[in-house]
C-alpha cells in the first residue's frame, strides 16, 4: 500500500449521477406514484356506489379537458414510473456490486422485511401494473371486456379467482413497498427529524395498511358476491 | 555532547516573542523547495504536519496505524488545560506556568514551561476554529472544569473524549493538506531507522507493513512525534502499538535520551483481572472530583464494600492530604494506593485495588447528576467489569500511563542531532518529573501548531541545502541495518513467543522500577533485563516472512527495543539518588513517607548518550536554573 | 469455557480465503474478545503457524482500529460496543462463532480480518474539514455556539471511523460515516462557509470510492458502536440537495459582495 496522496480532483458529476441525486429522483417519482395510488383507490371506491357512479366517474376522467387531462396524467405517471424504475435499477445494481463477496453468516437487526424486499417487491409491482393495464385498460387480458363499462369489467375480472388472488398478492407487495417507501422517502428528502421520526414511521405504516385493505376489499367483495 | 538549550535571553514573559523575532525566516517562494518528514500523526505529528504544509513546505507524514486518525492521542479522555481564565477564578499564564513547574517537582525548564502556558491560549482558539465541539454553557460559551488537582477551572473538554475531538481537528487539518497534495501520507508504515548523513538527520527508513517492503525517504529535516514509551511496562493505558522504536533508533544514532526514569503511573485505572490481560483501561481522573477513595481499615477484610460500615473505612487520601484530599497529584495518590495494597489492605482479586466510591456524591447530587457528568465512564467500567458503579464502588489501581522522559531537545525542539526535531510525548521537554492532568494534549498541540512552524523555518534558513543522494553510504547503511535486523529476528530458532518475553519484561520493570524503586531492586533488574534480552535473541520464535503483513514480526521488533530501553530506564533510576515527582526512591523519603528531593545534587536533566552495544551509555547533565520561581518542597497536605 | 471459532483466513489481497476452525479452550469470561484471540494466536505461534491477523490498537473502544463480523453482527452481539470492548461473558460455553472481516468492495481485505479502510480518509480529505489555517483563529468565545448545536454536533463527532456501518449495511453504503462528519461540522457556525461544498465534495468522493447507496435499512445505526443516528443521513441528504439548489443563488450573492 503506497501513500494516500490522492491530490483529489473535484469530480463535479451531474447531479443525478450521484447516488443521493438518484435517490431523490426515486423519492419524488415514488411520491407521484404514491399520490396516484391513493387517488386511484379513492376513485375506485365509487365501485360500491353501483355501476352508474363508477362509470360516470370513468367517463368524467376520460372526458376531463376534452380527454386532454387524462393524457397529461398518463404522461406524468409513465415518466414517473420509468424514472422510478431506472433509478431503482441502477442504484440496485451498484449496491450489489459494492459487496462482491457476502457474509457466511448474517444476522439482521434494524432492517425490516419491508426494507429488504423493496427491490423484488418493486418487480412484482411492475408486473402487476403491466397485467393490470392489459386487464382493465386495454382489455386484452380480460374474459369479456366491454369498453366504457368499467363496473362490468372490474366485476367480471375479479370473478376469475386467480386474477383476484394475483391482485391481493400484488397489493400486499405494494403495502410493504409503501410501508418502507414512505419512511425512506422522508429520509431521502431530508424531511425526517428527531421530533417526528416515529410519526413518519407510523404514517408510512398507516398509508400502507389503508391502501392494502382498501384495494384488497374490491376483489374480495366481488368473490364474496357482495358486488355483482 | 552539546546540551546547550539555546534558551533566549530576556525576562521570562518575553523570551518566546523575542525569540520568534530573532528566528530566521524562509522566503515564501523557497518554502516549497524544502521537504520535511514527520513521523507520527498524533496531536503533535498531525498538528505539525498540517501547519508546516500550510506554510508551504512539502511534508511526508508516517504512522503505523491504518489511518492517521487513530494515533494514540485519540484515547485522551479528561481534557486540555489553557490559561484562558474564562471562569474568572484567578487563573493566568503565570499561574499555569507555576502549577506546571511545581507539579513537575521543579525538574522542568522554566522557559519551555512558560512558553507552553503562553501558547495554551491560542490552542483553544485554534481548536474551536477547526470545529472541535468543546462542551458549552447554555449561553453558548465554553465550559471549564477543574482537573487533576488544579485549584482553578482551566480544563476544556468534549464529553469524555477530549483527545479524540482534538485529534480529529488536527487530523482534518492534515487531511485537507493531503487533499491539496501538500502532504504525502504513509499509513501502515513503521519507521525502523534514522538516516544521519554528514552529521545531520537526512531521512528515515520505513517498513511498509502491508507489503513488507523497506523504503527510504529523504528530506531536509526529520521530526519525530512518535509518542511515549509507557508500554515498556507491557501493561499500561497506552495503545497496544505504542512503541519506542523510532526514538530508540535516534538514540542509537547519538540523540541524547533525557530522564528515561520519569515515567508516570496513573492512579485511576481498572485493575488487572488475570494473566490474559493485554492492556489496562484508564478511568478519567475527573472521577476523583466526586469519588472518594478508601480501603478497609482491617487487612484482607473479606466483606463486600457496601457491608463495611463507615467507621471501618480508611479514606486515606483525605486523611493524609487534608487540603487536596482525593485530588492529590497522580504520583502521590498512586504511591499511597500501592503502599496500602503492599501492606495487605488492597481489595478485589489479588488485593491489587482500592475503592473509588460515589455513594456519597450520588446521595448529595442524585444519580442523574452523576450520570450526566460521568455516564460514559460508568458505562465503560460496567462493560469491562460487569459491576454497576452506581451501586458498588469502583475498584481502581495505578497503571503506567505517560512518560515525561524522552529524547532531549533544546528550546527549538531540536535534538542533539542537527535537523532531528522531536515533538509531543516523544521529547522530554515540559513536564519535569511529573505531568499534571490535561497538560499533555496541551504540549502536543503547542509543539505541533505553534512551535515547530517557527523553529523549523529557522533551522532550514540557517542550514546550507546539501541533499544526500540515495546511494550515500549513510543511506545504504541504514537500509542494510533494517534488513539485517528483520532477517535476524526471523532466523532465531526459538520456542518462546514475543509476547511471553514482553510480559516478563513488563512484570520485572513494574516490580523493580515502577512506582517505588530501590538500589537493591534496580541492581537486580540491571542483571535480569540483559539476561532476558540475551534469551530473547536466542529463544524467540517469529512466524512468517519479511515480505508480507506480519504482526508477529512487528511485535518482536518492538519488544526487542523495549528490552534495551528497559535497561536504560533502570540505569537512570539508579543514578538519580533522590525522590522527585514520579521517581520515588525508597532510600530517599521523609519519615512520613513523602518524596525527598535533593536539589544540591540532582537539580538537572540527566541525558544519556549511546556508546555502542557493548559499552555502558554515558550520563550527561543539563543544569536547571530557576530565575523566576524558587524551589520549594511540594506539599499537598 | 470452551468455544469453536470459524475464522476467515486470507494470506493477501489477491489470495483466495477460507474459513479455518480453531478451538479456544479455557476462556475466561473476563477476557475481552481480542484477548481471547491473543490466546489462540499464542498457541498458533508456538506451533509455528501464522497468527490470525486483526487490526487493533487502543483496546478502549475509541481508536476505531478493531472490528470484525462475529456471527453476522459487526463488532459482535453487544450494542454500542466495539470488538475490543466486547467481553467473553457475552458468550456461553460451547458456542460456535463465525468470524469474518468487513466485506465491501471499497474495503479490500489485506489479510485475514484486516481490511483497507483508506477510502474513509479520502472522503474526509474531500471536504471533511474546516479551513482554518493554524494561527488564524479568533478568540474561542468570539463565536458562541448554542448548547443544543454543540451537543448534537458532538453526537455526530463521536464517530470513530471503524467502518462497522459499511460492514452492516446490506448495500455496503458509507452514508452513516459520511453523514456523521457532514453533520458534525455543518452544525457549527464555524462550519457554515464550507457547508455546501463539503456535503457535495464528500458525497462525490464517497460514490467514487465504490460504496453502495442507502436505502434506509438502519442496520448501520444498529451496528454503530457510538450509536450514530440515521437522522444524520437525512440531514446530509438535505444539505446535499440544498448545495445544488442554492448554488446559483450563492454565486450571485458572492458576485454582489464583490461588486
Ligand atoms: C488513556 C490515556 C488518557 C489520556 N488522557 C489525557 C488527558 O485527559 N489529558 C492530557 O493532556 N493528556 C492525556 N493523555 C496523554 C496524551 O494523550 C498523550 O501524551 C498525547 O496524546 C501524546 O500525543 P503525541 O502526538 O505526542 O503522540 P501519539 O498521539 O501517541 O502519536 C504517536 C504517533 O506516532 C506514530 N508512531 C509511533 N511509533 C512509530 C513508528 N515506529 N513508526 C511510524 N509511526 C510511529 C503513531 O502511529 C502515532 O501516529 C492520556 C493518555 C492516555 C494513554
Ligand atoms: C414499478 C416497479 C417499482 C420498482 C422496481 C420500485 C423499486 C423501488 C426501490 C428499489 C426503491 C428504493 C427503496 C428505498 O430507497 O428504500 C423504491 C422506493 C420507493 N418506491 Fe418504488 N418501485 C416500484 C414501484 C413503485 C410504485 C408503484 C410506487 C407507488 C405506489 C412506489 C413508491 C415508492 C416510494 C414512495 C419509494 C421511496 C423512495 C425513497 O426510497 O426515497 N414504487 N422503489
Ligand atoms: C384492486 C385495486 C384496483 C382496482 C379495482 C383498479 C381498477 C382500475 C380500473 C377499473 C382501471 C381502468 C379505469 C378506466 O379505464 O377508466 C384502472 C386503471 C389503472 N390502474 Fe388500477 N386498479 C387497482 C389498483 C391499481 C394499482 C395498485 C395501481 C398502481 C400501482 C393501478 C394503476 C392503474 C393504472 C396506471 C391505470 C391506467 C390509468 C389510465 O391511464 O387509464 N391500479 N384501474
Ligand atoms: S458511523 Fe459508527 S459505525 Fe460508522 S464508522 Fe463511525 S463509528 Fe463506526
Ligand atoms: S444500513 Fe445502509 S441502507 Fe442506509 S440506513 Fe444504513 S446506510
Ligand atoms: S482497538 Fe481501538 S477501538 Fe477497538
Amino acid at each position: 500500500m503506497t501513500a494516500i496522496t490522492a491530490s483529489l480532483p473535484r469530480l463535479r458529476l451531474p447531479y443525478v449521477a450521484s447516488t443521493i441525486g438518484r435517490k431523490v429522483v426515486m423519492a419524488v417519482t415514488g411520491l407521484v406514484l404514491f399520490g396516484f395510488v391513493l387517488g386511484h383507490f379513492v376513485g375506485n371506491l365509487t365501485l360500491y356506489l353501483g355501476p352508474e357512479a363508477i362509470n360516470h366517474y370513468s367517463e368524467f376522467l376520460h372526458g376531463f379537458l376534452h380527454g386532454g387531462g387524462l393524457w397529461v396524467a398518463r404522461a406524468v405517471l409513465l415518466t414517473s414510473a420509468v424514472l422510478h424504475v431506472w433509478s431503482a435499477t441502477s442504484l440496485t445494481l451498484e449496491s450489489w456490486a459494492a459487496r462482491p463477496k457476502g457474509y457466511r453468516r448474517w444476522t439482521a437487526k434494524d432492517s425490516t422485511y419491508a426494507s429488504r424486499t423493496m427491490r423484488w417487491g418493486g418487480v412484482i409491482l411492475a408486473a402487476f401494473i403491466v397485467f393490470h393495464l392489459m386487464n382493465l385498460t386495454f382489455g386484452n387480458a380480460h374474459p369479456d371486456y366491454v369498453r366504457g363499462d368499467v363496473y362490468h369489467n372490474v366485476v367480471a375480472a375479479f370473478q376469475v379467482w386467480p386474477v383476484s388472488v394475483f391482485y391481493v398478492v400484488a397489493m400486499v407487495a405494494l403495502g410493504l413497498h409503501l410501508d418502507h417507501g414512505v419512511w425512506s422517502m422522508c429520509q431521502t428528502l431530508g424531511l425526517s427529524h428527531p421530533r417526528y421520526k416515529r410519526w413518519a414511521r407510523g404514517a408510512a405504516l398507516g398509508f400502507a395498511l389503508l391502501i392494502v385493505a382498501g384495494n384488497c376489499s374490491f376483489p374480495i367483495a366481488v368473490l364474496a358476491g357482495w358486488v355483482r | 555532547m552539546n546540551l546547550d538549550a539555546r534558551i533566549p535571553a530576556g525576562p521570562l514573559s518575553e523570551k518566546w516573542s523575542r525569540h520568534k523575532f530573532d528566528l530566521k525566516l524562509v522566503n515564501p517562494a523557497n518554502k516549497r523547495k524544502y521537504s520535511v518528514i514527520m513521523v507520527g500523526s498524533g496531536l503533535a505529528g498531525a498538528g505539525g504536519a498540517a501547519s508546516l504544509a500550510e506554510l508551504g513546505y512539502r511534508v511526508k507524514c508516517f504512522c503505523y496505524q491504518d489511518s492517521p486518525r487513530r494515533a494514540h492521542s485519540i484515547a485522551a479522555q479528561g481534557g486540555i488545560n489553557a490559561a484562558k481564565n474564562y471562569p474568572n477564578d484567578g487563573d493566568s499564564v503565570f499561574r499555569l506556568f507555576y502549577d506546571t513547574v511545581k507539579g513537575g517537582d521543579f525538574r522542568a525548564r522554566e522557559a519551555n514551561v512558560y512558553r507552553l502556558a503562553e501558547v495554551s491560549v491560542n490552542i483553544i482558539d485554534q481548536c474551536a476554529a477547526l470545529g472541535v465541539p468543546f462542551a458549552r454553557e447554555y449561553g453558548g460559551l465554553l465550559d471549564n472544569r477543574s482537573f487533576g488537582g488544579a485549584q482553578v477551572s482551566r480544563t476544556f473538554y468534549a464529553r469524555g473524549q477530549t483527545g479524540q475531538q482534538l485529534l480529529l481537528g488536527a487530523y482534518q487539518a492534515l487531511e485537507r493538506q493531503i487533499g491539496r497534495g501538500q502532504v504525502e501520507m504513509y499509513p501502515r508504515h513503521e519507521m525502523q531507522e534514522l538516516v544521519v548523513g554528514d552529521g545531520r538527520a537526512r531521512g528515515v527508513v520505513v517498513r511498509d507493513m502491508v507489503t513488507g517492503e523497506i523504503e527510504t525517504h529523504l528530506a531536509d529535516a526529520v521530526c519525530l512525534a512518535t509518542g511515549g514509551y509507557g508500554n515498556v511496562f507491557y501493561l499500561s493505558t497506552n495503545a497496544k502499538g505504542c512503541n519506542t522504536t523510532a526514538i530508540w533508533r535516534a538514540y542509537k544514532h547519538g540523540a541524547g535520551f533525557a530522564n528515561p526514569c520519569y515515567t508516570q503511573i496513573h492512579p485511576t485505572c481498572i485493575p488487572v483481572t488475570g494473566e490474559h490481560q493485554s492492556k489496562l483501561t484508564l478511568m478519567s481522573e475527573s472521577l476523583r472530583n466526586d469519588g472518594r477513595i478508601w480501603v478497609p481499615k482491617r487487612q484482607g477484610d473479606p466483606r463486600p464494600p457496601n457491608a463495611i460500615p463507615e467507621g471501618e473505612r480508611d479514606y486515606y487520601l483525605e486523611r493524609k492530604y487534608p487540603s487536596y484530599g482525593n485530588l492529590a497529584p497522580r504520583d502521590i495518590s498512586s504511591r499511597a494506593a500501592k503502599q496500602l495494597c503492599d501492606a495487605g489492605y488492597g481489595v478485589g482479586p489479588g488485593g491489587q485495588g482500592v475503592y473509588l466510591d460515589f455513594s456519597e456524591a450520588i446521595g448529595r447530587l442524585g444519580e442523574d447528576a452523576i450520570r450526566e457528568k460521568y455516564g460514559n465512564l460508568f458505562e465503560m467500567y460496567e462493560r469491562i467489569t460487569a459491576e454497576d458503579p452506581y451501586k458498588v464502588p469502583m475498584r481502581i489501581f495505578p497503571a503506567s500511563h505517560y512518560t515525561m522522559g524522552g529524547l532531549w531537545v533544546d528550546y527549538d525542539l531540536m535534538s542533539t542531532i542537527p535537523g532531528l526535531f522531536v515533538l509531543g510525548e516523544a521529547n522530554f521537554s515540559d513536564h519535569g518529573a511529573n505531568r499534571l492532568g490535561a497538560s499533555a494534549l496541551m504540549q502536543g498541540l503547542a509543539d505541533g501548531y505553534f512551535v515547530i512552524p517557527y523553529t523549523m523555518g529557522d533551522y532550514l534558513a540557517r542550514t546550507p541545502r546539501t541533499a544526500v543522494a540515495a546511494d550515500h553510504p549513510a543511506v545504504k547503511a541504514a537500509e542494510a541495518a533494517v534488513r539485517e535486523r528483520t532477517a535476524r529476528l526471523l532466523a532465531v530458532p526459538g520456542k518462546r513467543t514475543p509476547t511471553s518475553f514482553y510480559r516478563e519484561l513488563g512484570k520485572l520493570l513494574w516490580e523493580q522500577c515502577g512506582m517505588a524503586r530501590s538500589r537493591a531492586g534496580l541492581e537486580r533488574a540491571l542483571a535480569q533485563v540483559p539476561a532476558l534480552r540475551e534469551e530473547f535473541w536466542r529463544n524467540v520464535t517469529v512466524t512468517g516472512e519479511a515480505g508480507e503483513l506480519n504482526q508477529s514480526l512487528e511485535l518482536a521488533g518492538r519488544v526487542a527495543d523495549f528490552l534495551e530501553l528497559g535497561e536504560l530506564l533502570c540505569r537512570d533510576a539508579l543514578a538519580r539518588e533522590e525522590s522527585c515527582g514520579c521517581h520515588f526512591r525508597e532510600e530517599y523519603q521523609t519519615e512520613d513517607g513523602e518524596a525527598k528531593r535533593d536539589d544540591e545534587r540532582f537539580c538537572h536533566v540527566a541525558v544519556w548518550e549511546y556508546q555502542g552495544a557493548d559499552r555502558a551509555p554515558a550520563r550527561h547533565e543539563e543544569p536547571l536554573t530557576y530565575e523566576t520561581v524558587h524551589l520549594a518542597t511540594r506539599s499537598y497536605k | 469455557m470452551r468455544l469453536v471459532l470459524h475464522v476467515w483466513r486470507q494470506k493477501g489481497p489477491d489470495a483466495p480465503g477460507r474459513f479455518v476452525a480453531y478451538e479456544a479452550a479455557d476462556v475466561s469470561p473476563d477476557m475481552s474478545f481480542l484477548e481471547m484471540l491473543d490466546v489462540v494466536n499464542e498457541g498458533l505461534i508456538v506451533k509455528g503457524e501464522a497468527p490470525i491477523a486483526f487490526d487493533h490498537d487502543c483496546r478502549e473502544g475509541i481508536c476505531g482500529a478493531c472490528g470484525m463480523v462475529i456471527n453476522g453482527r459487526p463488532h459482535g452481539p453487544r450494542e454500542r460496543t466495539t470488538t475490543c470492548q466486547l467481553h467473553m461473558r457475552s458468550f456461553k460455553d460451547g458456542d460456535e462463532l463465525w468470524i469474518e472481516p468487513w466485506r465491501a468492495r471499497a474495503f479490500p481485505v489485506l489479510r485475514d480480518l484486516i481490511v483497507d479502510r483508506s477510502a474513509f480518509d479520502r472522503i474526509i480529505a474531500a471536504g471533511g474539514f474546516i479551513s482554518a489555517p493554524i494561527g488564524s483563529a479568533p478568540d474561542a468565545n468570539a463565536v458562541p455556539v448554542p448548547k443544543e448545536n454543540a451537543d448534537l454536533s458532538m453526537d455526530a463527532a463521536q464517530c470513530i471511523g471503524c467502518g462497522a456501518c459499511v460492514a452492516a449495511c446490506p448495500n455496503a453504503s458509507a452514508m452513516l460515516f459520511t453523514a456523521a462528519k457532514v453533520s458534525h461540522l455543518g452544525l457549527l457556525p464555524q462550519g457554515q462557509p464550507e457547508r455546501w461544498e463539503r456535503a457535495r465534495g464528500m458525497v462525490e468522493r464517497m460514490d467514487a470510492e465504490g460504496f453502495g447507496s442507502c436505502t434506509n435499512h438502519g442496520e448501520c445505526e444498529a451496528a454503530c458502536p457510538k450509536g450514530i443516528s440515521v437522522l444524520f443521513i437525512a440531514r446530509m441528504n438535505r444539505d446535499f440537495v440544498r448545495a445544488r439548489l442554492t448554488e446559483g443563488r450563492r454565486i450571485a450573492k458572492a458576485g454582489e459582495g464583490g461588486a
